[in-house]
């Protein structure tokens, strides 16, 4: 990559800063450049956001229904997904599928509650209300 | 409390940037692209069979630890790590360190750092930075992917100190404890560099080297016939693009930054032949992003990129890394 190949396409939400690129000059020495971001990583992030946001959305529709607990809505909402919130809270990946359901959820006792309000970052509180009819925001 | 004389530099991606950042302060002039050069912490590997997020673990990079790790025989780097299984302790260490003028490096995780813009907040537990300084409840955080000094609260740094899952950092601090100021750079050279052409070349599975761009080549181009749900194949092809560019590399999944080393390499021992690899490396990085531009397209729904097209490019890269590592290879057999 030569110094003017170096892709500034002001992606949007680098917000000013710059990413570090290695590129070569007109007398082909590699020096770093700054860069104001590629659309091409703009378009493939912004997919694997799409993808938690929309299955998010999905489980604010299941929990409207009763169909699943807030539990399912508030994880992909914090970009997990079933073997990243078993491994956050270091329970077994089964007993967190099985606390998805509401009936299991509405059983579960307080200390449990606490361990995934903690691993999501969120009050418990939260955790237990179903979730805003406006979409997620910002993590 | 602040240590006065440490020095923030940007660099291309975290552990390698971490690396040398510190060993410059700490006395020992280290570029970037040597840290990941004498630590031989460049690879390729695809493992189908675990999954991150979902989708198969694509790497370009040795694992988490391997830059300071990989440095232990080539400049005999004694790393001082410590983990912790309170994150009271961890933290009362870090202000010790701190308080004694020792800048530290730390393993975080990404998702609870809030200087990190959100779209680019995954639970990604590798990340490194180094903490510099203490004003008020914040941190003063030198993270070598960013151009400027970051601030982070102390709450959320200790959350990100102990994030769970793979790679769970446990609180890891670490700092340069002893190292040799006069080493012989030909022969670490030689070791680094022999070190991956062999892995490269001749790693006996196929999810490592060469080989495993050449067996992820085969799996695009039998996707179709394997998974034809379009949104999935989107996203896996997408995943294999954000491990390569976005997640810090200094582009081309860290092929400019070895580029740069076999430069810098080839200048200071005046070799005639480690430029011209260099070179070589350089076009290597070049066909990578060629990559990651068509996959974008295909991410973009174009008609007229498969992902047998995608198969086809990610042919051309293995082949020209092929050759680049042969030469390394007669490289290191001619200087022996």
């Amino acid at each position: 990559m030569r110094e003017d190949e170096v892709p500034q396409d002001e992606v949007a939400y680098y917000g000013g800063a710059r990413k570090a690129l290695y590129a070569v000059d007109r007398q082909g020495h590699y020096e770093t450049v700054a860069s104001s971001g590629w659309a091409v990583e703009a378009t493939v992030t912004g997919d694997a956001i799409a993808e938690f946001e929309r299955r998010a959305a999905a489980a604010r529709v299941r929990v409207a229904r009763g169909e699943s607990s807030p539990l399912e809505f508030h994880m992909y909402a914090r970009r997990m997904d079933l073997p990243t919130l078993a491994q956050s809270t270091g329970f077994w990946r089964c007993s967190v599928r099985r606390d998805l359901r509401p009936d299991a959820f509405a059983r579960l006792r307080p200390a449990r509650l606490r361990r995934y309000a903690d691993a999501l970052g969120i009050g418990v509180e939260v955790l237990q209300t179903p979730p805003p009819e406006a979409p997620p925001g910002s993590p | 409390m602040i240590v006065e004389n440490f020095q923030h530099r940007h660099a291309g991606h975290c552990e390698t940037g971490v690396t040398s950042s510190l060993l410059r302060h700490y006395g020992l002039d280290i570029s970037e692209p040597m840290a990941l050069g004498l630590s031989a912490a460049l690879t390729f590997f695809h493992f189908p069979f675990v999954k991150v997020g979902g989708f198969p673990i694509t790497a370009y990079r040795m694992p988490p630890g391997s830059v300071y790790g990989g440095l232990r025989k080539a400049l005999r780097l004694a790393m001082k790590k410590r983990r912790f299984g309170d994150p009271d302790a961890a933290m009362a260490a870090l202000d010790a360190e701190l308080a004694a003028g020792r800048p530290v490096g730390l393993q975080t995780s990404v998702y609870w750092l809030p200087y990190f813009p959100p779209e680019m907040r995954f639970h990604f537990n590798a990340h490194n930075l180094i903490v510099y300084g203490k004003d008020g409840d914040d941190y003063l955080i030198s993270d070598p992917v960013f151009d400027a000094p970051q601030r982070c609260p102390s709450a959320d740094l200790r959350k990100a100190r102990f994030a769970r899952g793979t790679f769970a950092p446990r609180g890891l601090l670490y700092q340069p404890q002893d190292f040799a100021r006069d080493f012989d750079l030909r022969a670490a050279l030689k070791a680094a560099i022999g070190k991956t052409w062999k892995m490269m070349l001749h790693t006996p599975v196929p999810y490592v080297g060469v080989r495993a761009i050449e067996r992820l080549a085969r799996e695009l181009e039998t996707l179709d016939r394997r998974k034809p749900d379009v949104r999935w194949q989107r996203l896996y092809v997408g995943n294999i693009i954000r491990m390569q560019e976005e997640i810090g590399t200094g582009g081309g999944g860290f092929r400019f930054m070895y580029a740069a080393f076999l430069q810098e390499a080839g200048e200071k021992l005046r070799d005639a032949t480690l430029p011209e690899v260099s070179r070589q490396m350089t076009a290597c990085g070049d066909a990578w992003r060629q990559f990651a531009l068509q996959g974008a397209l295909f991410a973009r729904k174009k008609p007229d990129v498969t992902p047998a097209l995608l198969g086809a490019r990610l042919r051309e890269c293995a082949a020209q890394e092929r050759a680049v590592y042969e030469a390394l290879k007669r490289w290191t057999k001619a200087a022996a």
